[in-house]
């Protein structure tokens, strides 16, 4: 029962990891109808800008602080320079291009810095709580805060403020929106750049639990993926709760089914994936498309 | 019109060309090079299997690097443990992929664009774990060792011209095949489903059947590929399948010109020398080379290597009719690509 909680609790963590980069890619996809496949690259690029702050002697969260800022401006670059050229365009274009930026990112981290393994620092240290018998790291719970508050957070910026009215206005109608006078372009670069920040707390916060290498988010996106899948791929609380229910069954399913074990758990994303998609492909919260000739 | 007899000409010339440089090739390199160029062959077709799926048929696959490894295992393992002779293994390979392929095509036919990426992406990723897991067939991680083909003591030739030239003759076979099928009733079946699905079921065409046969079809190139990539190396591993020989399928594709038969040559050669040489700068130069390729082909050449003449003649032909916008021009180029 305790290693039961224990593997509950551990899944919640892992699975608002999943979720934090899920919200970065629903947060992209909602507002262009591109799935970013770089996300995760991005993310691993800014946790090494994280990381050479802390090397240049910064404390920890002012350097985390500054990796936001940072990654937020560059999310806004991305999108004006690589992705404007092709938006709209057809899928194969887009899923081309953010390929492209993927594989470009992670050999641009690579020759910056190396294919060294490194650790990372945690926010919350490495302590845990007792609590009715069960070990609960500090870890753990402080990355369940984190993302409800990122959540929160966005809640507002989109229901309360007039930078949120227009990036969904965007999202629903670029023509009409711009007839009214909001800047399409300038509201789909906020967007991009508020995923890469997203994005960027979500490497920081994976590389403390995991290390951190050029390859490290490699193998978490396709869990986001699944989270996202599973929550509707426009849907950010459908993120969320996707990353919850993917990091619990991988937990559950790498400690209690023998057979997949700490090798297979990768098909546990795998197979969410396919049957969601088969048997509903909008997921927990996503809106149908519709077809037309 | 006597463009298109001139066209037909200069495309059959080319061929020509290349023909006579595949086969007087192995002559002038060293063993090295040779099986260098017995790679590229064997990627070439690789890469001509996800162009018939993605370029002619418009579905998209990230894991094809899956197919390549699961055609390789399949000879490596049959040649090992069941001692069949190796040629033997390569239609074997063949049909196992095709149906892999089959399989993972029903699914895709619920599947469009980007979910079809997300899937195929996660079958890229979970491949490598897979082989590890199975370690009693592949070996895990330790590999598998293969005896290279030996070349037959009638044939007077080499052991690595040997394996060149019976890669160039499947390959050149796996060539002439997929011309055949794209220039018929096939591939003008699946260029209108990646127009428009939904125009081409409403004139006929059974959706499930070729989607799912693209699939086929596309998975056993691979397979073949992986088969004959694995001979003259001798050894596999997990780690010689990563998800970066997916994406270089995929960069392939591009750089050759999408839903183009001969582009796959230009992609091969592109995937198997572009990381040698740019290892000796740095080992992440290839990947920052593939990226940018990727970026910058999708902005400038659409058409690919294959689709530069027709770029020049449909700009040719914008400056003369001035006020033709510019972005048809480029839909336009995409659609063209459709054909040799």
């Amino acid at each position: 029962m305790e290693r039961f909680v224990q593997v509950l609790i551990d899944g919640l963590a892992t699975g608002s990891l999943y979720g934090a980069l899920a919200l970065a890619v629903v947060l992209i996809y909602r507002s262009t109808g591109i799935v970013n496949f770089a996300q995760g690259e991005m993310a691993m690029f800014s946790t090494f800008i994280a990381w050479g702050l802390l090397q240049a002697g910064l404390p920890l969260l002012v350097a985390l602080l500054g990796t936001l800022a940072l990654s937020f401006v560059a999310g806004m670059v991305i999108e004006r320079v690589i992705i404007r050229p092709v938006e709209g365009g057809e899928v194969l274009t887009l899923v081309i291009v953010t390929l492209g930026l993927f594989i470009l990112v992670n050999s641009a981290a690579g020759w910056i810095y190396g294919f060294n393994t490194r650790s990372f620092p945690s926010l919350f240290g490495d302590e845990r709580l007792d609590i009715a018998g069960v070990a609960i790291p500090v870890e753990s719970l402080g990355i369940v805060a984190v993302l409800i508050a990122v959540v929160g957070i966005l809640f507002v910026v989109f229901q309360r403020t007039k930078v949120g009215l227009a990036m969904r206005a965007v999202a629903m109608n670029p023509e009409s929106s711009r007839l009214v006078g909001v800047s399409v372009g300038r509201t789909l670069m906020i967007g991009w750049g508020v995923a890469a920040l997203v994005g960027a707390l979500a490497g920081a916060l994976i590389a403390a639990r995991l290390f951190l290498d050029v390859n490290f988010m490699g193998g978490v996106l396709i869990y986001s993926f699944a989270a996202a899948t599973l929550g509707g791929f426009d849907s950010p609380l459908g993120a969320v709760l996707g990353g919850w229910i993917i990091g619990i069954a991988e937990g559950l399913a790498g400690t209690y089914v023998g057979f997949i074990g700490s090798d297979l758990k990768i098909l546990v994303p795998l197979i969410a994936i396919l049957v969601v998609l088969l048997v509903r492909p909008t997921g927990m919260f996503g809106s149908a498309e519709v077809a037309r000739a | 019109m006597s463009s298109s007899s001139r066209m037909k000409r200069f495309r059959l010339a080319g061929w020509a060309f290349v023909a006579v440089v595949a086969i007087v090739l192995p002559f002038f390199l060293g063993t090295y090079r040779v099986g260098q160029f017995t790679q590229a062959l064997a990627l070439a077709i690789a890469v001509l299997g996800l162009n018939l799926l993605v370029g002619y048929s418009g579905q998209i696959s990230l894991g094809h690097g899956a197919f390549f490894a699961l055609g390789a295992y399949v000879s490596a393992i049959l040649i090992v443990d069941a001692g069949v002779p190796y040629l033997l293994t390569l239609p074997i390979a063949l049909a196992v992929c095709a149906v892999a392929g089959f399989l993972l095509g029903l699914p895709a036919l619920r599947l469009h664009g980007l979910y079809l990426a997300l899937v195929t992406l996660g079958v890229a990723i979970a491949a490598p774990q897979i082989i590890k897991r199975a370690e009693g067939l592949t070996g895990g991680t330790q590999g598998l060792s293969v005896d290279r083909p030996a070349a037959p003591a009638w044939i007077g030739l080499a052991d690595d011209q040997y394996l060149y030239f019976l890669t160039l003759v499947v390959t050149a076979v796996m060539f002439l095949l997929a011309a055949g099928l794209v220039r018929g009733r096939v591939g003008r079946a699946l260029i209108a489903i990646r127009e428009n699905e939904i125009a081409a079921k409403t004139m006929g065409v059974d959706l499930a059947r070729y989607k799912t046969g693209a699939f086929a079809v596309s998975a056993a190139y691979a397979g073949l590929g992986g088969a004959l990539f694995t001979l003259p190396i001798g050894f596999l591993a997990p780690e010689s399948f990563p998800l970066a020989l997916s994406f270089g399928f995929l960069a392939a594709i591009v750089v050759g010109g999408l839903a183009t038969i001969g582009g796959a040559l230009f992609g091969a050669l592109f995937i198997e020398f572009v990381p040698v040489y740019a290892a000796d700068v740095n080992t992440a130069l290839a990947g920052v080379i593939y990226g940018g390729v990727l970026i910058l082909f999708m902005y400038l050449l659409p058409g690919g290597v294959m689709g530069i003449r027709r770029q020049i003649a449909a700009r040719r032909a914008a400056s003369q009719e001035q006020d033709a916008p510019a972005e048809k021009q480029r839909t336009e180029q995409v659609k063209t690509a459709g054909q040799v």
